[in-house]
């Protein structure tokens, strides 16, 4: 059962991923996380979202989608855009690896997102757009708020 | 995000002020590369202690200075990392490359 929910949704403009991350993590406050978990959330979102503008849309404009799920002491967290796709995820996953390194991107984007929450999946189709979810449980919290 | 800069003798030490991601990581690049060349400066100090918020962009945004430094027989050095900025940096090896100095004194008397 969801206890609690949220929908999101923004045009790509690279300007809306300081938005989307403060957002998320506003709703996440709820929790009671640590300053660290909510870091590590926010810096996840940010990796999402900017996927979603340079590798999803390329730029052009397309929409963002953020779905939030709180269920104990979890958040359910889904990003998705109606962009390009990613042809093959185990490769995009990869740490340090980018198809766009002369925008400098680093490569470190998925391997962020798996490091600072709990769980990450992916899902792409090539000309439909790509799904990313992820949790993240707030140790800190022992009972439910 | 804002930058500041300072010149001494002919390094560039970058004051970051703000977050840094994609979206201001593009800006922030353009206007410490017109810096560098314009006053044709050899060594880049970057201090990170105005960032409030960093994600892998600053990786990139990191090894593009790196990267410049190093084509001009120069070095790139980071000063004022914290904990959390440091644990994204490890992840991604940047740190076997580039130095961190616990100040802008000592980073800029071993650069």
């Amino acid at each position: 059962m969801i206890e609690n929910n949220m929908k999101l949704e923004f045009p790509s403009k690279s300007q809306n991923e300081s938005f989307a991350r403060v957002v998320v993590a506003a709703f996440a406050a709820q929790l009671d996380p640590t300053i660290e978990e909510l870091a590590d959330v926010k810096t996840a979102v940010s990796e999402a979202v900017t996927n979603s503008i340079i590798h999803g849309y390329e730029g052009t404009d397309g929409i963002v989608f953020i779905e939030c799920n709180i269920n104990d002491n979890k958040i359910e967290i889904f990003v998705k855009d109606k962009g390009k796709g990613i042809k093959d995820i185990n490769i995009a996953m990869e740490p340090l690896y980018t198809s766009k390194p002369e925008l400098e991107r680093s490569g470190m984007g998925f391997t962020v997102m798996e490091t600072f929450m709990d769980e990450l999946e992916v899902k792409s189709e090539e000309g439909k757009g790509t799904i990313i979810r992820m949790v993240k449980e707030f140790k800190s919290v022992s009972t439910k708020g | 995000m804002q930058v500041n800069f300072d010149v001494k003798d002919k390094n560039l030490i970058v004051r970051f002020i703000g977050e840094l991601d994609h979206h201001s990581a593009e800006d922030i690049r353009k206007s410490i590369d017109e810096e560098y060349r314009k006053k044709m400066l050899k060594n880049i100090v970057l201090d990170l202690k105005g960032i409030s918020f960093m994600d892998s962009s600053g990786i990139g945004l990191i090894m593009g200075r790196y990267k410049n430094a190093q084509g001009n027989n120069g070095k790139l050095a980071l000063i004022n990392v914290n904990p959390r900025m440091e644990k994204i940096l490890f992840m991604s090896g940047i740190l076997k490359i580039v130095k961190v100095y616990q100040s802008e004194v000592e980073a800029l008397s071993n650069i």
